[in-house]
């Protein structure tokens, strides 16, 4: 019997990685949807608002590109354009040769997984370490992210304790004080010995040329604040029109992702430190990566551009919940990375064109989108066009003949009263792929094709 | 998902979709439909020609075979007089599926106005009728599962509102509601695994509720829970709401 790749890897997924994915997300949710609909009547009508503003981004992103880089050129900031992962690694590349760094320290951010720049740095004799505690660990373990908020969402308490144990951290001790407290020892001095810090942005405002760090540990603060250069990479879509739209993101964003009623940190970076400034890098740079998001663009599915990176719809995803984030054999997992991941392949589209498959379409995922982004229904887009290109599909049953006969009344009628056979045939001999699928877990009611026709005519007689 | 702006229900004509499902397994859940529209004074048609809503298609990714089966739908429920199904899942196929993959198709404007006056049976009653409470008695502890096609649309609320005015009747609340049973039409075959943890961590909740009875609105989501629950030998009472109203009006079962 086939099924589909992400179910496979959920039918062989560890217990400990089960447990703590499920978990882990749930608490997620649970505490979101408390605080969203404490503080607010109608959360809805704020994602509803925020959804508009960012599509309004998305569609005129060629006007917003240019306008955003003036403003940051004359805020100071020097600004790169990269189209691929390859010549977005080789702007941070060349901007940390030409001042002779070593030593990079990096806050989170998921365009740098998505462009492998750690690879790409070490290959070209620069360190560059990973400050924000979850990623700290994945780094530790040589793992990648399952979840693009909480990137060790899978693990338990023993077995980062075990991580730390075998990097040197101290003995084994799985009190999360203490391994915080260890983490935070180690990466202290890294800070210090650094030439230059690596953050994300959440937004960059248009009007103003801001940009917004937003962390929880502070760890961008200190990669901002020991360092003589900051350099941002950031997707091309995370453009806000005006300062006063940080009001509403920064609301929905912390509640979002994390259930916080603002997120700890919140770095707004106007340019390159002051004359009269104690601290702050001399030199800012960022770098707008592509990477596949004009090619989302293009298509009819460019809403999911809205996004602003919460994980509101991992957590809250039955699928995601049973499968984890590396199911998703991508970048970004869950309900936003099954539309994200396959188009931003381009013409590679059909080697993940198997993940918009991997839903119930529940709609879970669009009514806690703090930008209101119809998940569902970019999801059903992207499976047309995997039919359309021809792409397999393992499990799912073909339809021709099922149309053929829901087009034509005598076929239906003639096959609701021939599938009374169903009633009187052992299933294990009919050579129905679907029908076998459904009776590995479940049994199959008795066919009634029909009955409810005929009492319909008795009873109108 | 919003529910798109609806025809007003204009006399008491209706005509029922009665569903794949209902017409192959679930014949009672479409006999339960008729007696509880007759029971409102709705005269009730049923086009002998209709067939399936197209849904299995769409959400399979074959979008042109779709479109064929919902041509056939719009062609088989002609006229004005409002469209009731027993389904979250086909109704929202009518009003809010078709008319995505109709989008670039000449015909969007047959399939838009299917659409408006296509309604799930709960919110037909309650919505579309005005008719907020139900007669009659019904001695039993339910546990409402919701219907996720429904989402951001009327249903779970008018089928909770008229369930829960039948005398007798306790609605147990359980954990996780708001969580898919993992059904999904093609999905349940597509990923039996997933599909299949996804139901039994619904049963868990329902059995930890310890409902008399497991009611929603779709037996697709019905269909694959109690399937699941026969197989693991324990299992459990289930029915579609229209059975409840019909068999609190103490009519025939």
């Amino acid at each position: 019997m086939r099924t589909q790749p992400i179910d496979q890897v959920a039918a062989h997924l560890g217990a400990e990685t089960r447990a703590a994915t499920y978990e882990g997300s749930k608490i997620g949710h649970e505490k979101r949807t408390r605080l969203l609909f404490d503080h607010y009547a109608d959360p809805d009508r704020l994602r509803a608002l925020a959804g508009e503003i960012k599509q309004h981004v998305v569609e005129n992103l060629d006007t917003y590109l240019p306008a955003v880089e003036a403003r940051l050129s004359a805020n100071g900031i020097r600004v790169h354009w990269a189209s691929t992962a390859a010549s977005a690694c080789e702007a941070v590349h060349s901007i940390l040769k030409a001042r002779g760094a070593t030593r990079l320290v990096k806050a989170k951010t998921m365009v740098s997984e998505e462009i492998e720049l750690e690879s790409f740095l070490r290959e070209r004799g620069i360190e560059s370490l990973e400050t924000d505690l979850g990623e700290f660990i994945v780094q530790l373990d040589h793992d990648h992210p399952s979840h693009i908020i909480k990137p060790i969402l899978h693990k338990n308490r023993r077995q980062i304790a075990e991580t730390f144990e075998k990097n040197g951290l101290g003995a084994f001790n799985d009190e999360p004080g203490v391994i915080t407290a260890r983490a935070r020892q180690f990466l202290r001095h890294k800070y210090l010995e650094a030439d230059a810090g690596l953050t994300g942005a959440n937004f960059v405002v248009a009007e103003s040329g801001r940009l917004v760090v937003v962390t929880n540990e502070g760890n961008s603060r200190f990669c901002l604040a020991a360092t003589r250069c900051h350099i941002a990479l950031v997707g091309i879509e995370k453009i806000l029109p005006k300062d006063r739209d940080l009001a509403l993101f920064l609301n929905l964003l912390a509640r979002s992702a994390t259930a916080q009623q603002l997120t700890v940190y919140n770095e707004f970076i106007l340019g390159p430190r002051a004359a009269g400034q104690p601290d702050g890098p001399d030199e800012v740079h960022v770098v707008f990566v592509d990477n596949g998001r004009t090619d989302v663009l293009a298509s009819d599915c460019r809403d999911i551009l809205r996004c602003i990176r919460c994980g509101a719809c991992l957590n809250v995803c039955p699928v995601y919940r049973q499968a984890g984030g590396h199911a998703y054999r991508s970048v970004y997992p869950g309900p936003v990375g099954a539309v994200l991941s396959p188009l931003m392949l381009g013409k590679r589209f059909p080697e993940k064109a198997d993940l918009p498959k991997a839903s119930s379409l529940c709609g879970a995922c669009n009514e806690v989108c703090p930008v209101d982004i119809p998940i569902p229904d970019l999801l059903l887009r992207l499976r047309d066009k995997a039919h359309a290109e021809g792409v397999p599909s393992p499990g799912t049953p073909p339809m021709g003949a099922w149309a053929l006969l829901a087009t034509q009344p005598a076929a239906w009628r003639a096959a609701l009263a021939g599938g009374h056979l169903l009633n009187h045939l052992p299933t294990r001999l009919i050579p129905v792929p679907a029908l076998r699928a459904w009776e590995s877990k479940r049994e199959l009611p008795p066919w009634r094709g029909g009955e409810f026709r005929k009492w319909l005519k008795m009873r109108r007689k | 998902m919003a529910r798109p702006g609806r025809a007003p229900v204009v006399g008491k004509r209706v005509q029922l979709m009665a569903t794949c499902l209902c017409d192959a397994f679930h014949d009672d859940v479409a006999a339960a439909t008729v007696e509880v529209l007759e029971h409102l004074g709705c005269e009730v048609s049923f086009p002998e020609g209709q067939t399936c809503c197209g849904q299995p298609a769409f959400n399979g990714g074959d979008w042109p075979a779709s479109r064929r089966v919902v041509r056939h739908a719009v062609r088989t429920f002609p006229g004005a007089d409002p469209v009731v199904v027993p389904s979250g899942s086909c109704a929202a196929m009518m009003f809010h599926g078709a008319v995505l993959e109709f989008e670039h198709e000449d015909d969007l404007g047959d399939v838009e106005s299917l659409g408006r006056r296509t309604w799930e049976l709960g919110d037909f009653i309650v919505n579309g009728l005005g008719v907020t409470t139900w007669p009659g008695r019904l001695d039993a502890a339910v546990a409402l599962h919701r219907s996720c096609h429904t989402r951001g649309t009327g249903s779970s609320d008018a089928v909770a509102l008229l369930v829960g005015s039948i005398e007798g009747v306790r609605l147990v609340p359980f954990g996780e509601g708001e969580q898919c049973c993992g059904f999904g039409g093609t999905f349940s075959v597509g990923f039996p695994h997933i599909s299949a943890a996804m139901g039994d961590l619904k049963l868990d909740h329902v059995r930890a509720a310890a409902p008399d009875i497991l009611v929603s609105g779709d037996m697709g989501c019905l269909m694959h829970l109690g399937g699941l629950a026969a197989r693991e030998g324990a299992p459990m009472r289930m029915l579609h709401f229209a059975q409840v109203l019909r068999d609190a009006l103490g009519a025939p079962a």
